[in-house]
């Protein structure tokens, strides 16, 4: 400590330290990347057991109740996974308070759009006929 | 930050030595990026063509063949692969288990291995099935 600063050492960590929401954050990762593992196996086993790849294929394949919700929870909690994971990355690499605080709030919009924008398309695909 | 120490903090790219087990690291975090940007991104654009008929998914198709679009397709399904399997490497670390320097190394090694042989395997197989 310099001649000048009054702050004693517990003023001058108070507010620094954790928001006790780390370990919910860590466990959200974890959790859904197990998710994603069964979701993403899903994925590609779907698309390798398919006859074809064309339009009327995937669409029928969507459209059913069996297509439609997995691909809806591999939206869901794909865009949550990379939310969660582009906040570890901000945070390690914008130090400014207000540079990360602006950071990470144009990914929960970037996360929630997106995840917006496609499950409409997938509630197109799932509630639309198949013409 | 207030007083900068001058000794090196992690992440360093420029001081650590690379290796298997740092370059898994930094693989899973740069993949990881990938996918929530380029990997969403194009599976919401995936949806929307299936969602929107027969040409518009003709025009998806048509477009993922150009020889650009193929390498960002091929980039995408190689991060898919890759933080698939160091995520699985990092579930298994969480647990305290395989950090012995030789199992650490080798199954760095393996997630090398593992993702490039997968993602060849996959688009060998859809570069012959969805003509």
């Amino acid at each position: 400590m310099s001649l000048g600063d009054s702050s004693t050492p517990l003023g001058k960590v108070r507010g620094l330290g954790s928001a006790q929401h780390g370990g919910e954050h860590w466990l959200t990762e974890r959790v859904t990347s197990i998710a994603l593992l069964l979701l993403g196996t899903w994925l590609i086993a779907s698309l390798l057991l398919l006859p074809q790849l064309d339009q009327r294929t995937l669409l029928e394949w969507l459209h059913a109740p069996s297509g439609a919700v997995p691909m809806a929870l591999l939206v869901i909690i794909g865009f949550k996974h990379a939310l969660d994971g582009m906040k570890v990355v901000v945070d390690d690499y914008v130090h400014e308070p207000g540079n990360n605080f602006v950071t990470n709030l144009v990914m929960l919009f970037l996360a929630v759009g997106g995840g917006a924008l496609a499950l409409f398309a997938l509630a197109r695909i799932a509630f639309g006929g198949v013409a | 930050m207030a007083n900068a120490p001058s000794r090196p903090l992690s992440p360093h790219l420029t001081i650590w030595r690379w290796g298997p087990n740092m370059a898994a690291s930094i693989l899973h975090r740069a993949s990881g990026v990938v996918l929530s940007f380029a990997g969403l991104g194009i599976l919401t654009w995936w949806l929307y063509a299936i969602a929107s008929g027969p040409q518009a998914y003709d025009r998806f198709t048509a477009a993922a063949r150009h020889p650009l679009e193929l390498v960002v397709l091929v980039g995408v399904t190689w991060s898919f692969f890759q933080h698939l399997l160091t995520g699985i490497r990092h579930l298994v670390t969480d647990t305290g288990a395989g950090l012995e320097l030789g199992i650490n190394k080798t199954s760095a090694i393996l997630t090398f291995v593992g993702a490039v042989v997968l993602t060849a395997a996959l688009w060998f197989y859809f570069l012959g099935v969805a003509k």
